[in-house]
């Protein structure tokens, strides 16, 4: 095993050349025998635990339906209807939503100082992306449940809060004694606690993506602004940062998506309480739909989160993805 | 500027990154180590003085762990699903990878495409009517009915990164070894696979990590507790034994050691696979 951090290479060998190298004589042709032994196996997985499940929940999405026996009490849209009209589920939406805005406005910025930061020629730099990194390779599981431990009353978090809060000037004891509060039973914070929680967690996969967008900077570019007179500011902002947006976009949107799709964290800190100021929609759909066996209901809860994911998908596809390669994504 | 303010100025800089820097390797180092000594400690030292170090070191939460025939069940359990799930997705993706890079026929690219729409799919969604599948095909309660669908779903990512690299060794090799009498799947065994060894390692590493961590689907799949997995099991012992803190901590640590040796050996393909995945999904 190789001691350096670098990460290996996977792009394709001859992805770096200008050009890509003639194929020749390939893609060639094979039998039909020969091409269904190589495609049909992963397809037939792939067809029976991805797609068809996916176009099941369409089917059972228009009927009542509480997972036994035929399909008989036909609903039309009414699953769909109630699902958009329940408070709990438009509060759901709206956790996800949340959630997405404050990586976008908090988790990105801060993801991208340091990998800024660590971009820089500094002792212990492998140290720090490492650890920084490390725990993307937690489970969630885990990570909720040392959190737990840390936010509960009177734990660690608080007792760090009421030695570092009074260090800060015009910080009373008081004050601080007053914003200390049971970060994930109180239905006013509990969202923004676990949302500190998620950042811990996540930003170093969004720190390495940008860092990964940052060596591909050319230090010409950087060198040449310089020499024109431009500060560090400048040079960041009108240099780095626009030559980074094809890696800043990809964040933004596997933020945005990871955000509706939030589960396991959630469930094993708050299970989507207290008073639901934590469901999210996958919680929801575990909670409304599959603990009370209403299956029809909870399919159609699948196809909107479906939808949603599919239309930031698709505006992603839109708007960001063909600017930034112009077809070349294969 | 003035050429004696440069250094002072760099100084300064320099001082205030290392901070920063150091600044947040605490905020990552301190719950990691709060959970290690906390499972060195009781909970009545833990509920006392929520900071501090273990006084008396106490050994009986790890080494009580250690000795439960019930985690070392989880860890197979846990460590049989993701090897299961590793070793049929390699030969599943590389093969249809391989036909959709190196040959020509009608609806390649319609069948690729239809590969692709499954990075669209969160498995969280896709859940309820998953389990209902499950349930039809009589895997609730088998590990296969967790292996299956990880591969199911793991399968569009992994062609998406093995497919361009197919199709990047050239042609000439691919008629050398036909002159030489060398069909289509001695052609993959032989050639593409030893040459795309750093994305199948890639493919493998995510998947592994990815399967060790995996919460959900085991936790609706994995009705019997002799089949749960390690998630399952931490999550169990934490609401079971939510007051024995230290235990818990314990326990967890315990669970996450397998999964840092990984990572501190594959960081490299962790850090790749996750790059290009975001790059390519």
């Amino acid at each position: 095993m190789q001691t350096t951090s670098q990460p290996v290479d996977i792009s394709p060998p001859g992805a770096k050349a200008a050009a890509p190298p003639p194929l020749k004589g390939a893609p060639g042709r094979a039998s039909w025998p020969v091409l269904a032994a190589l495609i049909l196996p992963a397809l037939v997985v792939y067809g029976l635990f991805v797609i068809y499940p996916i176009v099941q929940s369409l089917r059972f999405s228009v009927y009542k339906w509480n997972g036994l026996g035929p399909l008989t009490e036909w609903v039309g849209l009414g699953n769909f209807v109630e699902a958009l009209s329940s408070r709990d589920f438009r509060a759901a939406v709206l956790h996800c939503a949340i959630i997405a805005v404050l990586s976008l406005t908090l988790q990105l910025p801060f993801a991208l100082a340091l990998a800024t930061l660590l971009n820089q020629k500094l002792a212990g730099r492998g140290l720090f992306r490492t650890m920084f990194f490390a725990p993307y390779v937690l489970s969630e599981v885990v990570t909720g449940v040392v959190w737990r431990q840390l936010l509960r009353p009177d734990g660690m978090a608080d007792r760090v809060i009421e030695t570092i809060g009074p260090l800060i000037p015009g910080v009373s004891e008081e004050a601080v004694q007053e914003f200390i509060r049971p970060w994930l039973g109180d239905p006013a914070v509990a969202l923004y606690a676990l949302f500190f929680v998620l950042t811990w967690k996540y930003f170093g996969l969004h720190m390495i993506l940008l860092l990964a967008g940052l060596q591909g900077i050319p230090s010409e570019l950087k060198e040449a602004a310089a020499i024109d007179g431009a500060g560090p500011w400048q040079a960041f902002r009108y240099v780095t940062l626009p030559l980074l947006g094809p890696t800043i976009r990809i964040s933004m949107f596997l933020m945005t998506i990871g955000s509706f799709h939030v589960f396991d964290l959630v469930w094993v800190t708050t299970r989507g309480g207290p008073v639901g100021a934590t469901q999210t929609m996958a919680t929801y759909l575990i909670d409304f739909g599959f603990g009370r066996n209403r299956f029809g209901y909870g399919g159609a809860v699948s196809i909107l989160i479906f939808a949603i994911s599919m239309a930031l998908a698709l505006l992603y596809q839109r708007f960001v993805l063909r600017r930034d390669v112009e077809g070349a994504l294969t | 500027m003035a050429v004696a303010t440069f250094p002072a100025r760099k100084i300064l800089s320099r001082t205030v990154t290392y901070v920063i820097a150091l600044a947040v390797l605490a905020l990552i180092l301190v719950p990691l180590v709060y959970a290690v000594l906390g499972g060195f400690r009781t909970t009545g030292q833990i509920a006392e003085r929520p900071v501090g170090l273990p006084d008396p070191w106490i050994f009986t939460n790890y080494l009580g762990t250690l000795q439960s025939p019930a985690f070392w069940r989880q860890v197979r359990n846990s460590t049989f699903i993701a090897l299961a799930t590793t070793f049929l997705i390699l030969p599943l993706a590389s093969l249809a990878a391989f036909a959709l890079a190196r040959y020509r026929f009608r609806g390649r690219e319609a069948i690729y495409t239809f590969f692709t729409i499954g990075l669209l799919f969160p498995v969280v969604a896709a859940t309820l009517p998953l389990w209902l599948t499950l349930r039809d095909l009589n895997l609730l309660g088998n590990p296969w009915g967790v292996i299956l669908p990880q591969v199911a779903f793991g399968l569009p990512v992994s062609i998406v990164i093995l497919r361009p690299f197919f199709r990047s060794v050239p042609g000439d090799l691919e008629d050398a070894a036909i002159i030489d009498g060398c069909g289509p799947f001695r052609f993959y065994w032989h050639v593409m696979l030893p040459l795309s060894r750093p994305a199948l390692s890639t493919i493998s590493v995510l998947t592994i990590v990815g399967s060790w961590n995996a919460f959900l689907l085991p936790l609706l799949v994995l009705t019997r507790q002799d089949q749960w997995t390690l998630p399952l099991g931490v999550n169990n012992i934490s609401t079971q034994y939510g007051t024995d803190t230290a235990l818990v901590l314990a326990y967890t640590v315990l669970s996450i050691i397998p999964a840092l040796i990984l990572y501190a050996f594959a960081e490299r393909h962790i850090v790749s696979g996750v790059t290009t995945g975001a790059v390519k999904g």
